[in-house]
């Protein structure tokens, strides 16, 4: 499927989403938010992931994004969804650009316990700073968008549309990213990174940049979620969080830049039911789910797609 | 002083605990170059079995003695079947993969592992204080510390000095070291290295019961122990320098005295101490303190 394709069905999708929000059941619309902004998270892991990085840390900016826009409610009573979002981003954004200068220079399995040390540090932070509620978090409103401010009952679907406008914009951009110059690099990289280096391209800049990039999309991907729950707390940022987001990584493929959101929606409503009639083995059942994924299905869900795609 | 005394000892004891947990983590990675995740939920299988019990002896009003028989009988028994239930009937088949898909394999083994905890013990707390509260405390410069902890000194000291023995004065010992060296070697010189990685992961998960089994008696084991220790035991092993026991050694140490120093002096970094151990250690030396040169590839 080429990814002029998928941008223009994710557009259909987005819009379909977002008309959609108005009408359907208030429990459908907020899976519908969740897993999108996850899935923006997920977009970042899947940018690293192509270079073969695996960030076991992400919550760390999905925590940032999500606590910028609880302090930025807590402190200044900002409750503007576009401010909280761009607030997120600069957070995380800024968050991974200096730890990005540390990281960019590991590989395999120390990338991925040095980003888990970074989340887990936030985490220990979080919970011992009393005034931010230590380990129960604390609530926010429910956002406004530019001056307005929705109903309760259209609040969420508000939200959901905004999120797809989010979700669309970063998954053109990354789009984008992935066809230029520095985005061919990846597989390049991930292949053989000293021929990079040859070729006269800096392969630790390559990944500071796909870091800031996934750092950036966790921010977002938090700053939407703290919205769409009305509560944040340290949890987001325990390593467990970042394992999820790894999951629904695998689980999507890295074929394209929709997949993740794909993986995301199918992962959310899978837990809302799994929580509802087998909350005991749900993590049993994610456990055996990874391994079939990583023993017949290597490259996700998505190739199911591509393979059909092909064989017409 | 006394906050110094304080400091060593509980830094000793932490650092003892630390070893104990550690030390199957990081044999398995130098042996088998798997980091395994799993491992945490060794840890909490051996302290829910060993926890499990010392409850039934206990009640039954056996002689005192026993009970560390029982716990030191339920790390081996869960680190025999979950080792070998894992390497023989998972791992085996994915060795070909790249090491970070076997992290993910052994992710999803912690996930379905934490779920069968509680499917067989259920969720309730398990208290196990008999084997820790029969021994009684000794005075240090006037300040009691318990024996229990006293004794996990020593246990980690014996752990430590075995494996030191089994790897460089021992047949199989030489031949793992061998095979740690070299992979592709070692089999043309005719070691079996699919029998070497059996045991070796059994031995890891044995360490790892046992690690959980001997702290079920100073906590109350409930859902998540292995979960937290998975995380504590990796930033100890990736300070040492992955597969290496000397440095999971100086690792658990530095942790151990910086957590307990940060405890008595600085409470409110405690929880994140090990973590900024960590990067400290590794912005300086990125493979860790013992960590083997890595060679380029071109």
């Amino acid at each position: 499927m080429s990814s002029d394709r998928t941008i223009a069905g994710l557009c259909v999708v987005a819009v379909a989403l977002a008309v959609a929000g108005f009408f359907v059941p208030a429990w459908m619309v907020f899976i519908g938010v969740i897993s999108l902004a996850k899935g923006l998270v997920v977009l970042g892991l899947m940018v690293l992931w192509r270079t073969g990085l695996v960030s076991f840390g992400q919550s760390l900016y999905y925590a940032l994004g999500a606590y910028a826009v609880g302090l930025a409610h807590l402190y200044w009573g900002l409750t503007d969804a576009f401010v909280g979002v761009l607030l997120g981003v600069a957070v995380a954004g800024f968050g991974s650009f200096v730890i990005g200068f540390l990281l960019a220079r590991y590989r395999d399995l120390f990338f991925a316990m040095l980003s888990l040390a970074f989340a887990m540090i936030l985490y220990g932070v979080l919970v011992k700073s009393e005034a931010l509620g230590s380990t129960d978090g604390f609530v926010i409103s429910v956002p406004t968008f530019a001056g307005y401010a929705p109903g309760a009952d259209t609040a969420q679907a508000v939200l959901l549309a905004f999120t797809a406008a989010v979700v669309l914009a970063s998954a053109y951009l990354i789009d984008r990213y992935q066809k230029s110059t520095a985005g061919h690099l990846t597989t390049a990289i991930r292949d053989n990174e000293i021929r990079v280096e040859y070729l006269g391209f800096s392969v630790r800049q390559a990944i500071h940049v796909k870091y800031v990039l996934a750092g950036i999309l966790g921010g977002a991907g938090g700053a939407l979620v703290a919205m769409a729950v009305g509560h944040i707390d340290p949890d987001m940022a325990y390593w467990t969080t970042a394992g999820e987001f790894v999951f629904v990584a695998i689980l999507s493929g890295t074929a394209s830049v929709a997949a993740p959101f794909f993986g995301s929606i199918i992962f959310e409503v899978l837990r809302s039911y799994a929580m509802q009639y087998a909350a005991h083995v749900w993590h049993m059942v994610l456990g055996v789910a990874l391994l079939l994924i990583i023993m017949f299905l290597p490259d996700g869900l998505w190739s199911l797609f591509r393979k059909r795609a092909r064989a017409h | 002083m006394l906050t110094f005394v304080a400091i060593g000892v509980d830094g000793l004891v932490y650092a003892s605990w630390l070893f104990l947990v550690a030390v199957g983590l990081t044999l398995v990675l130098g042996v088998m170059r798997v980091l395994n995740v799993a491992h945490g939920s060794f840890y909490s299988f051996g302290a829910y079995a060993a926890a499990w019990g010392v409850g039934i002896y206990f009640t039954h009003g056996w002689p005192d003695a026993g009970g560390y028989f029982v716990v030191a009988g339920a790390a081996i028994v869960v680190g025999v079947v979950l080792g070998l239930l894992i390497e023989r009937g998972l791992l085996r088949w994915l060795y070909d993969r790249d090491e970070v898909v076997i992290v993910l394999v052994t992710y999803a083994v912690l996930l379905i592992l934490e779920d069968s905890v509680l499917l067989i013990w259920g969720t309730d707390p398990y208290f196990a204080y008999q084997p820790s509260a029969l021994l009684g405390n000794t005075d240090i410069a006037g300040l009691p510390f318990p024996n229990y902890n006293l004794m996990l000194i020593a246990l980690a000291v014996l752990t430590g000095g075995i494996l030191w023995w089994v790897l460089n004065h021992t047949h199989r010992g030489k031949f793992l070291q061998a095979v740690i060296h070299d992979r592709e070697m070692s089999v043309f010189l005719g070691i079996n290295v699919a029998r070497l990685f059996t045991i070796t992961f059994v031995i890891g998960a044995i360490l790892g019961a046992l690690g959980g089994a001997v702290t079920a008696p100073v906590i109350s084991v409930s859902p998540g122990i292995g979960v937290e220790v998975i995380v504590l035991a990796f930033a100890v092993v990736v300070i040492g320098g992955m597969g290496s026991i000397a440095g999971a050694i100086i690792g658990s140490l530095l942790v151990g005295l910086a957590h307990a120093a940060a405890v008595h002096l600085l409470p409110s970094v405690e929880l994140f101490v090990i973590y900024g151990v960590m990067t400290l250690v590794l912005a300086f030396r990125p493979r860790g303190l013992f960590g083997p040169a890595q060679l380029r590839r071109i």
